[in-house]
């Protein structure tokens, strides 16, 4: 196995005589995708420029940028912005506690995963929207409903991702913990997850796509802050460029905070050796 | 000591891997255990190391029952089976969680350095050689210091030299705790290097088809003509033991066998 490595070295070579057009393309080629979208806020506003359509209803990327720049001076924006943070932030962390340690023992004990599986899976199947009405009943309008209904929609694939990676993993190595006597949380803590863990790091970054789902759910059915309800206060009042501010804004902080667990999963998966890393090597 | 007292097994699908295997082991004794594929070898080493439990039978150790893994039976299968998630030092320690930080940072230093992998210590697993990959096995199972150490067919997937260099390592590891040493190979040379007593299994139900002891002074040479007898004896009894007609002829497979049913 490990003579082929000058092998492989051998064949590279090649690739790389032909450096040239790929450095160039290394650049271009994220850039690409970028282009359609410029072009059409390029021409969007220039077409309101020209004055051919007035942009009440769809505002010009200007006036959206002037919008931001506005609730930003005025302190809007940073209490906006926090009050969803926070309630991404800790319906992600309990919907990660519960989906971690339910699919670790659904993942580890057969009994357990006979136990509460099916109803896991029939409560999967329910909408999670459908939840809102009982959780305001149960939890009240403000905080404690929203961020349940986060944590609801976190807690799925989390739940899911942990099992079925914990139920893939490689019986050979579950076999070494075995012959050093681990056994229950032992053989969770220092085999399982381990081995799970850059699956694991796949379910989070799906549930916190989820999170960020549900929170717009959540602000939309009412809060007095939050960026969902920029979107909502900004439909309300006929401020459309209020509404593709706080779009905006999601997309940013949606895109950040999974390049967050994207970056500060990394130092832990180096022993990765896998096919997506040889590529970045 | 080490006690096989007529193990069986018979796996749920029916199959009969292993049939009233009995032999006594010594303690720092290095048993070879040969024979053709198939015939239980694997299935015997997991009923003594406790990864499977015996349909009937008893293993002992020290007058004491194993039926799951015990702490000091160590085993190192063909693969290395290292976690690719830990470095090579922390590897060489996962069986030392309990000691106290500080002691188990000396003795896997002293491991690293006694397997010549000092300047792998940090190394990821896939960074290895399979060579090296299957030394840190073995520093792995030897690090807790058991009292009998398990291998299954460990250098079989090694190219020739590197296997040869491994056995000699492995005898001058095995000499610094002298640990009874279980070896399953097919490779009759490995067999003869290494081993005290040869077991010869015969297939269909997997059981003890003959013993050989190897009386030779170690080191061992392989090109001595006395070497090459026991080679030529260990190869006799394999092929009667793939051949059908020849009976079985091992004491505890004969009248024992009738009282004991
Ligand atoms: N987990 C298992 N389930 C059913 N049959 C098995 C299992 N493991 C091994 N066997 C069967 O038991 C017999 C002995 O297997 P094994 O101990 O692996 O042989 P060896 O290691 O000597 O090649 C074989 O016929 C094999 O097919
Ligand atoms: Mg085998």
């Amino acid at each position: 196995m490990i003579s082929d490595a000058p092998v492989l070295q051998q064949t590279s070579e090649p690739a790389e005589s032909a450096a040239a057009p790929s450095r160039l393309s290394r650049y271009v080629r994220p850039m690409l995708g970028i282009l359609l979208p410029l072009a059409l806020a390029l021409g969007w506003e220039l077409v309101v420029w020209l004055g051919w359509s007035n942009g009440r209803l769809v505002p010009p990327p200007s006036r959206v940028l002037a919008t931001i720049a506005e609730l930003a001076r005025s302190g809007e924006l940073v209490r906006h912005i926090a009050a969803t943070l926070w309630r991404v932030g800790l319906g992600f962390a309990f919907g990660v506690i519960a989906g971690t340690l339910f699919g670790a023992i659904s993942g580890y004990w057969s009994l357990a995963r006979r136990l509460f599986d099916p109803t896991v899976q029939a409560l999967r199947a329910i909408p999670s929207l459908a939840w809102v009405p009982l959780f305001i009943l149960w939890l009240g309008i403000f905080e404690t409903s929203k961020i349940a209904l986060i944590a609801v929609g976190v807690f799925f694939p989390v739940y899911l991702g942990v099992m079925g990676a914990i139920l893939s993993v490689d019986r050979k190595i579950v076999e070494v913990g075995h012959t050093f006597r681990l056994s229950g949380f032992a053989m969770i803590r220092r085999i399982l997850l381990p081995a799970v863990l850059p699956a694991y790091v796949v379910s989070l970054r799906v549930g916190l796509g989820l999170g960020w789902m549900f929170v717009v759910a959540a602000e939309l059915i009412g809060a007095s802050e939050g960026l969902g309800y920029l979107l909502l206060d900004g439909q309300q009042l006929g401020k459309p460029a209020q509404i593709l501010a706080a779009i905006v804004i999601f997309a940013i902080l949606g895109k950040l905070t999974d390049w967050l667990i994207e970056v500060g999963a990394a130092p832990f998966l180096r022993w990765q050796d896998a096919f997506g890393r040889a590529k970045g090597a | 000591m080490l006690a096989l007292d007529r193990v069986s097994k018979t796996y749920p699908n029916g199959v009969q891997a292993l049939a009233r295997f009995s032999a006594e082991i010594r303690q720092g004794e290095i048993i070879a255990i040969i024979g053709g594929s198939g015939c239980g070898k694997s299935t015997l080493l997991r009923a003594i190391a406790g990864l499977d439990r015996a349909s009937s039978g008893a293993v002992t150790l020290d007058s004491e029952a194993i039926n799951s893994p015990h702490a000091k039976i160590g085993i190192i299968f063909q693969e290395p089976r290292l976690l690719p998630w830990l470095s090579v030092a922390d590897n060489i320690g996962f069986g030392l969680a309990d000691l106290p930080a500080a002691e188990r940072r000396e003795k896997v230093a002293r491991a690293l350095e006694r397997v010549g992998l000092a300047d792998k210590a940090q190394a990821w697993p896939r960074e290895l050689s399979g060579g090296q990959a299957q030394r840190v096995a073995i520093a792995r199972a030897l690090v807790p210091q058991p009292e009998v150490l398990l291998l299954d067919e460990p250098f079989s997937a090694l190219d020739a030299f590197t296997r040869r260099d491994l056995q000699d390592h492995l005898l001058d590891l095995w000499a610094d705790t002298r640990p009874t040493l279980i070896l399953v190979t097919h490779d009759v040379d490995e067999a003869v290097v290494l081993a005290d007593r040869v077991l010869v299994m015969r297939p269909r139900p997997g059981r003890l088809f003959d013993q050989i002891e190897i009386n030779l002074g170690r080191p061992r040479d392989r090109n001595s003509p006395l070497f090459e007898n026991f080679k030529r004896s260990v190869l006799t009894s394999l092929d009667r033991s793939l051949d059908r007609s020849v009976p079985d002829r091992d004491a505890t497979q004969g009248p024992g066998q009738a009282m004991w049913w």
